[in-house]
C-alpha cells in the first residue's frame, strides 16, 4: 500500500513543467507545444503582415515609390508563403495540440516526441526560407504557386533553399497530421463514439487526412522542380519533353486541398463557438460531418479550376467547371447549418462570436465569388485579376484568420486561466472588420475593371480604389498589435475565468479547472453527454 | 448602448461602401462588354450569376440580421430548442441545385461557342517574351523578305514610372507597336512564348489564354468595333510583369489592307539593307535606339546594368571582350540567365547597330563595329 502512494507521489513530482529555455526546447507537453505552435503562427502572422504592407504601401499610388518591381514579387511571393504555410496552417496545428486532447478526453497527445519534432523543425525551415533575403539573387520571386519555368530556369539561385524549405514545413505537416488523427482515433475517453466528437475534432481529423494525402505530392513537385534545376531533367522543360503545364496540374493538386486544410478547422472552430453564444445546440451536427467529407472528397477533383486559362480541352473545362459548382451544396449546408444555430438562439455577442458571426457572413462572400469563378466563360475575365485575389482574401483573412482569433478569444480564458479584456477584445474585432472591408472590398472592382494581379504598378484608372485598399490594410494591419497586447494583458492578469468560462459552453475542455491542468484528463472522463455542443 | 453603437458602424460602413461605389461610375467598377459577340455574352453571364449571387447573399444575411437583432439575450428571448428539421435540410440541398444548373446551362453554351475552332481569315501568332509580346502575321506562301513580324513594347518612359514626369493617359497601356486587326473578320490567335508563361489578355474581346514556352494555344475573336483596345499580361512572369501590356488597333478592312501592304514594303525594305555597309553613325544612331528598347529594361540606360542579376556593360565584361563572343550571346543568350536570345526578336541590321553601340557608348569606345550582312550570314550559316 505504501509503496502505491509513493509511486504516486513520485508521479505528481514531474507532473509540472520544466524551468527555463529547455523547457520549451524539450516539452513533449501538449500545451507546450501548442503555445509554441501559436506564438511562431504569430510571429509569422506579423512577418507576412510586414511584407504585406510593403506592398500595400507601394501601391498607394501609381508609378513606383518605395521599391523596385524585382523587390516587390518578391515580397509577393514571400507574404503568400508565410501566410499560407507559416501563419495559417501553424495556427490550426496549435490550437488542434491544445484543444484536441482535452475535447476528446485524452492526457495529451498520441505520440509526444514526435509532435516536438514536428514543431520544431518549422523555426528552421522558415529561418532558412527567409535568410533568402540576404543571399545573391534575392528571395524566390515567382509567385507563392512557383509555376515552371519561372520557378526553374529563370529563378534565382536561392530556389534551392526555398526548396528545403518546403520539403522541411511538408515533414512537420506530415508528423502532425500523423499524431492529430492517432489521437483522435485511439486516444478518445472510452464510450466516446466518433458521431459525438465535437466538430473541431472532426473537421480536424478530417484535414488531417487531407495533408497526409497532398503534402506528399507537394514534396514530389518541388523535388521535380529540384532535378529539373540541378540534375538535367526535363520535367517542366518542352525543349527537353516536358510540359511546363505538368507543374501546374501536380501543384494544384496539392494546392486546391491545401485551400480547404486552411478552412476546415476554422469550420470546427465556428461550429463550437456560435451554439455557445446562441445558448442554443448547433443545428444538423451530423449533416456537418457529412458536409465537411464531401468538401474534402470534391477538393481532389478539382484542381484545374486554378487553371482554366491554361489551355485546357473544352471537356476538360466543362467537368471542372461542373464539379467546382457542386462545392457550394455542401457549403451552403454548412452556412444554412450556422444561420439556423443562431435562429431562435438566445445571442450574446462576445468578442469570440463578433468574429464567428464576421466569418459565416465575410466566408459567405468570398465563397460566392468563388462560385462566380467557377463559371468558366467569365473566369476568363476575372482570371488572374484582383477579383480572384479579393476572393482568396475574403475566404483566407475574415476566413481562416477570423477563426483563429475567435477561437484564440474562446479558449484563452482556459488556457491562462484568466479572462481576457471585452472591451478592448471588441474593439480589436471592429478594427480588423472595418480594416479587412476596407481593403479586400474594393479589389473585387479593381479586378472587374481589369487590373492583373502581382504588378508593382498600374494604370491610372485603379488608383482610387488602390489608395482606400492601401489605407484599410494599414488599418488592419496596425490593429493586430492590440491584439498582442490583449492577450500579454490577459497573462500577465489575474481576472480568474470560471472553469465553464462560457454560461452555455458544451464539451469536456469546459470540465476541466482553468487554467487547464498541465496533463488534461489522467483520468478518463465519465460524463460524456458533454462531449459536443 | 454598445449594441446600439455596433449597428451604427455596421450601417455607417454600408453606406459608405455603396456611395463610394455609386460614384466612382459603373464602368470603372465593372467587367467591360466588349465588342464581340463572345464579350457580350460573357458580360450577360457574369451579371447572371453576379445577381443570383446577390440575391442569395440577401436572403441569407437577411435571416442572419434578422435573427442578431430579433434573437438576443438582452432582448429577453428565450433559445428554442430545435437541432435539426430534415425538411429544410432537403430544401436548402436541393434548391442549390436547382439554382446551379440555371448557371451551368448558359455557362456550357458560352463555351461551347467560344472554343468553336471555325476557319480564321487570318493567322496571328502572338509570343510572348519577358517582358513585351511579338506579332507574327503568317502568310499563306511565306515569304522572309516581306513577313511582317514585330515586336510591341511598353511606350510609357521610365520618367513617368518613377514619378519623374506627369503620368499621360494610357499610362503604362501603351505600346509602340500595336497589334492591327480588320473588324468584322475572324482572326485566330496563336498564343505561345519564348521563355516563361505569360498570358495574353484583351477584355474587350473577353481573350485571356496562357502563352506557355512549347505549346501554341488557340483563340479567336471577331472585333465589331474600330478603336484601340488595351490589356495587359496576366500570368506573373517576372520583375516587368506589370510592365507589357496588349494593345490591339481594330480598324476597317481597307485601312488593314492599307496598312498591311505598308508593313511588307517596310519588311522588304529593311531586307534590302541588311546587304548595305553602314556607316559608323547610322550604326550608333540605330544601335541607342534598339539598346533602349531592348535592352535597358535590364542593363539599364548607363549600361551599369543591376548586378549579380544584370551584370554591367561599362568597362568590363562582353562588351568590351571579344567581339565574336558579344555578339554570340546577344544571338543566343545565355542558359540558367535572364539573358535572352535575340536572333529571333531582333533583325540582322537592329543586331548589328546594339552591338556596335555597345562597344562604343558609355566610353566603352573600343572603335569596332559589325555589319548586318555579317550577322545575316552568321544567322544563314554561311
Amino acid at each position: 500500500m505504501s509503496a502505491v502512494i509513493e509511486h504516486d507521489h513520485h508521479e505528481d513530482h514531474h507532473h509540472g513543467p520544466d524551468k527555463g529555455l529547455m523547457r520549451w526546447v524539450l516539452t513533449t507537453n501538449h500545451k507546450d507545444i501548442g503555445t509554441l505552435y501559436l506564438w511562431f503562427s504569430f510571429i509569422m502572422f506579423l512577418t507576412g503582415g510586414v511584407f504585406a504592407l510593403v506592398i500595400r504601401a507601394e501601391l498607394f499610388q501609381p508609378g513606383l515609390q518605395i521599391v523596385e518591381p524585382e523587390f516587390f514579387i518578391q515580397m509577393t511571393t514571400m507574404h503568400g508563403l508565410i501566410m499560407v504555410f507559416g501563419a495559417v496552417m501553424p495556427a490550426f496545428v496549435g490550437l488542434a495540440n491544445w484543444l484536441v486532447p482535452m475535447m476528446v478526453g485524452a492526457p495529451d497527445m498520441a505520440l509526444p516526441r514526435m509532435n516536438n519534432f514536428s514543431f520544431w523543425i518549422l523555426p528552421f525551415a522558415f529561418s532558412m526560407l527567409l535568410a533568402t533575403f540576404f543571399m545573391e539573387g534575392g528571395a524566390p520571386n515567382f509567385g507563392w504557386t512557383f509555376y515552371a519555368p519561372l520557378s526553374t530556369e529563370y529563378a534565382p539561385p536561392t530556389v534551392t533553399f526555398f526548396i528545403f524549405g518546403v520539403h522541411l514545413m511538408g515533414a512537420s505537416s506530415i508528423m502532425g497530421s500523423i499524431n492529430i488523427i492517432v489521437t483522435i482515433l485511439n486516444m478518445r475517453a472510452p464510450g466516446l463514439k466518433l458521431m459525438q466528437m465535437p466538430l473541431f475534432v472532426w473537421t480536424w481529423l478530417i484535414t488531417a487526412y487531407l495533408l497526409l494525402a497532398v503534402m506528399p505530392v507537394l514534396a514530389g513537385v518541388v523535388t521535380m522542380m529540384l532535378m529539373d534545376i540541378h540534375f538535367a531533367t526535363a520535367f517542366f522543360d518542352a525543349g527537353g519533353g516536358g510540359d511546363p503545364v505538368l507543374f501546374q496540374h501536380v501543384f494544384w493538386f496539392f494546392g486546391h486541398p491545401e485551400v480547404y486544410i486552411m478552412i476546415l478547422p476554422a469550420f470546427g472552430i465556428v461550429s463550437a463557438i456560435i451554439p455557445t453564444f446562441a445558448r442554443k445546440r448547433l443545428f444538423g451536427y451530423a449533416s456537418m460531418v457529412y458536409a465537411t467529407s464531401a468538401i474534402a472528397f470534391l477538393s481532389f477533383i478539382v484542381w484545374a479550376h486554378h487553371m482554366f486559362t491554361a489551355g485546357i480541352p473544352i471537356t476538360g473545362e466543362l467537368y471542372f467547371m461542373y464539379a467546382t459548382m457542386l462545392i457550394a451544396i455542401p457549403t451552403g449546408v454548412k452556412v444554412f447549418n450556422w444561420v439556423a444555430t443562431m435562429w431562435k438562439g438566445s445571442m450574446t455577442f462576445e468578442t469570440p462570436m463578433l468574429f464567428s458571426v464576421a466569418f459565416v457572413i465575410l466566408f459567405t462572400i468570398g465563397g460566392l465569388s468563388g462560385l462566380m469563378l467557377a463559371i468558366v466563360p467569365a473566369d476568363f475575365q476575372y482570371h488572374d485579376t484582383y477579383f480572384v485575389v479579393a476572393h482568396f482574401h475574403y475566404v483566407l483573412v475574415p476566413g481562416a484568420v477570423f477563426s483563429i482569433m475567435a477561437a484564440v478569444y474562446y479558449w484563452l480564458p482556459k488556457w491562462t486561466g484568466n479572462m481576457y479584456n471585452e472591451a478592448l477584445g471588441k474593439t480589436h474585432f471592429w478594427l480588423s472588420f472595418v480594416g479587412v472591408n476596407i481593403t479586400f472590398f474594393p479589389q473585387h472592382f479593381t479586378g472587374l475593371a481589369g487590373m492583373p494581379r502581382r504588378i508593382p504598378d498600374y494604370a491610372l484608372q485603379f488608383a482610387d480604389y488602390n489608395m482606400i485598399s492601401s489605407c484599410g490594410a494599414f488599418l488592419f494591419g496596425f490593429s493586430q498589435i492590440l491584439f498582442l497586447f490583449i492577450i500579454l494583458q490577459t497573462i500577465q492578469d489575474d481576472k480568474k475565468a470560471t472553469n465553464q468560462v462560457w454560461e452555455s459552453a458544451h464539451g469536456l475542455e469546459w470540465t476541466l479547472p482553468s487554467p487547464a491542468p498541465y496533463h488534461s484528463f489522467s483520468t478518463p472522463p465519465k460524463n460524456l453527454q458533454e462531449a459536443h455542443g | 448602448m454598445m449594441k446600439l453603437m455596433q449597428l451604427k458602424w455596421l450601417i455607417s460602413f454600408a453606406l459608405i461602401t455603396i456611395s463610394s461605389a455609386a460614384f466612382a461610375g459603373w464602368d470603372d467598377i465593372n467587367l467591360r462588354e466588349g465588342v464581340t459577340q463572345i464579350s457580350r455574352e460573357v458580360y450577360d453571364l457574369h451579371m447572371l450569376i453576379f445577381i443570383i449571387c446577390c440575391l442569395i447573399g440577401v436572403v441569407v444575411f437577411g435571416v442572419m440580421i434578422i435573427s442578431m437583432l430579433m434573437h438576443r439575450k438582452s432582448l429577453g428571448h428565450e433559445p428554442a430548442d430545435f437541432q435539426d428539421n430534415h425538411q429544410l435540410e432537403i430544401l436548402w440541398t436541393v434548391i442549390p441545385i436547382f439554382i446551379l444548373v440555371a448557371m451551368a446551362i448558359p455557362a456550357t453554351t458560352t463555351l461551347n461557342a467560344m472554343y468553336d475552332a471555325g476557319d480564321a481569315e487570318i493567322d496571328i501568332e502572338v509570343r510572348g517574351y519577358q517582358w513585351k509580346w511579338q506579332y507574327t502575321y503568317i502568310d499563306d506562301d511565306p515569304n522572309p523578305a516581306t513577313q511582317v513580324k514585330f515586336m510591341s513594347n511598353l511606350l510609357t518612359p521610365p520618367d513617368e514610372i518613377y514619378n519623374r514626369a506627369a503620368k499621360r493617359e494610357h499610362y503604362l497601356l501603351d505600346v509602340d507597336n500595336p497589334l492591327v486587326i480588320p473588324t468584322d473578320t475572324r482572326i485566330r490567335f496563336l498564343i505561345t512564348a519564348e521563355d516563361v508563361i505569360h498570358a495574353w489578355w484583351v477584355p474587350d474581346f473577353a481573350v485571356k489564354k496562357d502563352a506557355v514556352p512549347g505549346f501554341i494555344h488557340e483563340s479567336w475573336a471577331i472585333a465589331e468595333e474600330p478603336g484601340i483596345y488595351r490589356g495587359q499580361c496576366a500570368e506573373l512572369c517576372g520583375k516587368d510583369h506589370g510592365f507589357m501590356p496588349v494593345v490591339v488597333h481594330a480598324v476597317e478592312r481597307p485601312e488593314y489592307d492599307a496598312w498591311l501592304a505598308d508593313q511588307k514594303q517596310a519588311a522588304q525594305q529593311a531586307w534590302n539593307e541588311t546587304g548595305k555597309t553602314w556607316t559608323m553613325d547610322e550604326l550608333m544612331t540605330t544601335g541607342e535606339e534598339v539598346y533602349l528598347r531592348a535592352c535597358a529594361a535590364c542593363h539599364q540606360v548607363n549600361g551599369q546594368g543591376l548586378p549579380p542579376a544584370f551584370p554591367s556593360l561599362v568597362g568590363q565584361g562582353i562588351a568590351v571582350g571579344d567581339i565574336d563572343a558579344h555578339i554570340d550571346i546577344i544571338l543566343n543568350g545565355k542558359p540558367g540567365t535572364a539573358m535572352q536570345a535575340f536572333a529571333s526578336q531582333l533583325s540582322p541590321s537592329e543586331i548589328a547597330a546594339v552591338t556596335t553601340y555597345e562597344r562604343n557608348a558609355w566610353g566603352n569606345n573600343l572603335g569596332d563595329s559589325v555589319q548586318p550582312k555579317d550577322i545575316n550570314s552568321m544567322l544563314t550559316g554561311q
